[in-house]
């Protein structure tokens, strides 16, 4: 349970971090996927202008052109007071610092282990940002080749990423079984300050870990009700647009 | 005179074949997109940013863009052999080059997109249909980009200049034969990304070709646009 409180507030900070000044103007929304706002957003297709006039200042999957605020990518538009952004709906996990993710260790070399998280280059977990002390002829007692970890981007550079496990809610999991979502939505699972998922975990009573990355990790004392999680989730993946999503996950949940 | 001559499938000389177009056909690709004009049919699917291979293909500024162009083996009337071979290379390339400026690849350092066209059926204009069918998948795939690209290939018969040859109409003989121009540009600006030539044309009559060109990719464009707007419905 705590996991998940931690991830909301990972992703909230993570868009914070990336406008950092602009972190006065920007609501609170911001974080899940907020239903209330659902209004003003509409599809965009690259190159598509979205608004006109000065006052508008373009941020994520936008560029300015003349006068017009142009969308650089597909997805759907959103007007936030003066700031208009684009949120992708599709595509491959784009990694970002602060991200929380799901990874795979796929290597442990001299001074760390090797992760996959979905990304064309390798995130690398570092000995040192283990949470406790390690020591490194038992690092695969602490972390073997295939298992699990919910890890947090420190930081990327031109090498790869760089993992850390130094916050409350992150570490190995055990058990349980994983699956893959469009990682664009992962948002809407989640839901507005972690909604949409303690829902889920409250109608189920299963453990719920998303990553970013849209690697989902569900464990579950009953198969029923880890099977349950899964379909709700796929569930709300493939029906991300929809208003109201709440209450029809609500009546899902109740079937 | 020029109202006289009669296409072979009866259409107006700039009129383009009926087009259909959907995104989100190929589940396990990050992007996809199917594109037709009239009977020839595309498919591209697009993946990636992803890990690539060999590592000394590598660019530590930008990612590099893939696209491999397959005409498969039943989609004409004699079995093609299957595989690539000069024409698909070419062809390939040429997609690729049309694809490119309109893509941000300086945000993905060190990877690859991929993207796979396979023509499904062909009638003539498949390079043109497996661009417009890429530049959806592409877009469809979350690829940063500036625009789409929309193609069409214009022709020449005898000495009149007609919209979207089908097969038929490429293998045309008789007086000047046959011209195909092949364009790609972009949606809301006049930049070319891809002219190419197999035929003769008189220099002056290129700015027609263009002109035709130009109205044909607003009406794909529009195509285009409704089926990636359609795919949140």
């Amino acid at each position: 349970m705590s996991t998940l409180k931690i991830m909301a507030r990972d992703n909230y900070q993570e868009k914070f971090d990336e406008t950092e000044e602009k972190e006065s103007s920007m609501p609170v929304q911001q974080e899940g996927f907020d239903e209330t706002i659902s209004k003003k957003r509409k599809v965009v297709i690259p190159g598509e202008v979205i608004v006109s006039g000065e006052d508008f200042l373009p941020s994520d999957g936008t560029k300015r052109s003349g006068d017009d605020i142009v969308a650089m990518r597909y997805g759907l538009s959103e007007e936030s007071g003066m700031v208009v952004k684009v949120l992708p709906i599709t595509g491959a996990f784009i990694p970002r610092r602060n991200n929380v993710v799901i990874g795979r260790v796929s290597n442990i070399t001299m001074n760390g282990w090797v992760v996959d998280i979905d990304w064309a280059n390798p995130a690398f977990l570092p000995i040192d940002e283990s949470p406790r002390f390690i020591n490194k002829n038992e690092m695969d007692q602490f972390l073997a080749v295939g298992d699990i970890l919910i890890a947090k981007i420190w930081g990327m550079n031109q090498r790869g990423i760089d993992l850390s496990l130094r916050s409350r809610g992150l570490g190995k999991l055990e058990g349980g079984f994983m699956f893959r979502v469009i990682p664009a939505r992962v948002p809407r699972i989640i839901g507005k300050e972690g909604s949409m998922i303690s829902l889920i975990k409250d109608k189920t009573g299963a453990n719920i870990v998303v990553g970013q990355n849209g690697w989902v990790w569900i464990n579950a004392e009953t198969a029923d009700s880890a099977i349950k999680a899964r379909k709700v989730i796929e569930f709300i993946v493939d029906n991300f647009h929809q208003e109201g999503l709440t209450d029809k996950v609500e009546d899902f949940l109740a079937k | 005179m020029v109202e006289k001559f009669k296409r072979i499938d009866g259409r107006k000389l700039n009129e383009l074949r009926p087009m259909t177009a959907k995104v989100g056909v190929v589940p396990n690709a990050d992007g996809s997109a199917i594109f037709s004009f009239g009977n020839t049919i595309a498919i591209a699917a697009v993946y990636g940013p992803r890990l690539l291979h060999p590592q000394h293909m590598q660019d530590s500024q930008k990612a590099i863009l893939r696209v491999n162009y397959d005409l498969l083996s039943f989609s004409v009337n004699d079995r093609k052999k299957p595989g690539p071979n000069r024409r698909s290379q070419e062809i390939s390339k040429v997609t690729e080059w049309a694809l490119s400026p309109v893509i941000d690849l300086k945000q993905f350092p060190n990877t690859v997109i991929d993207v796979q066209i396979y023509i499904i059926q062909a009638d003539a204009g498949t390079r043109t249909a497996g661009i417009n069918a890429a530049s959806m998948a592409l877009a469809h795939a979350g690829i940063p980009m500036a625009d789409l690209v929309c193609s069409v290939a214009v022709g020449k018969q005898d000495e009149h200049i007609v919209l979207d040859l089908n097969k038929a109409e490429e293998d045309f003989e008789e007086g000047e034969g046959a011209t195909d121009f092949p364009v790609a540009k972009l949606a809301n600006s006049d930049e070319y990304t891809l002219l190419q030539l197999d035929g003769n044309i008189p220099s002056n009559r290129v700015k027609e070709v263009l002109a035709m060109a130009n109205s044909a990719c607003k009406d794909i464009y529009e195509v285009q646009k409704n089926a990636l707007k359609e795919f949140v419905k």
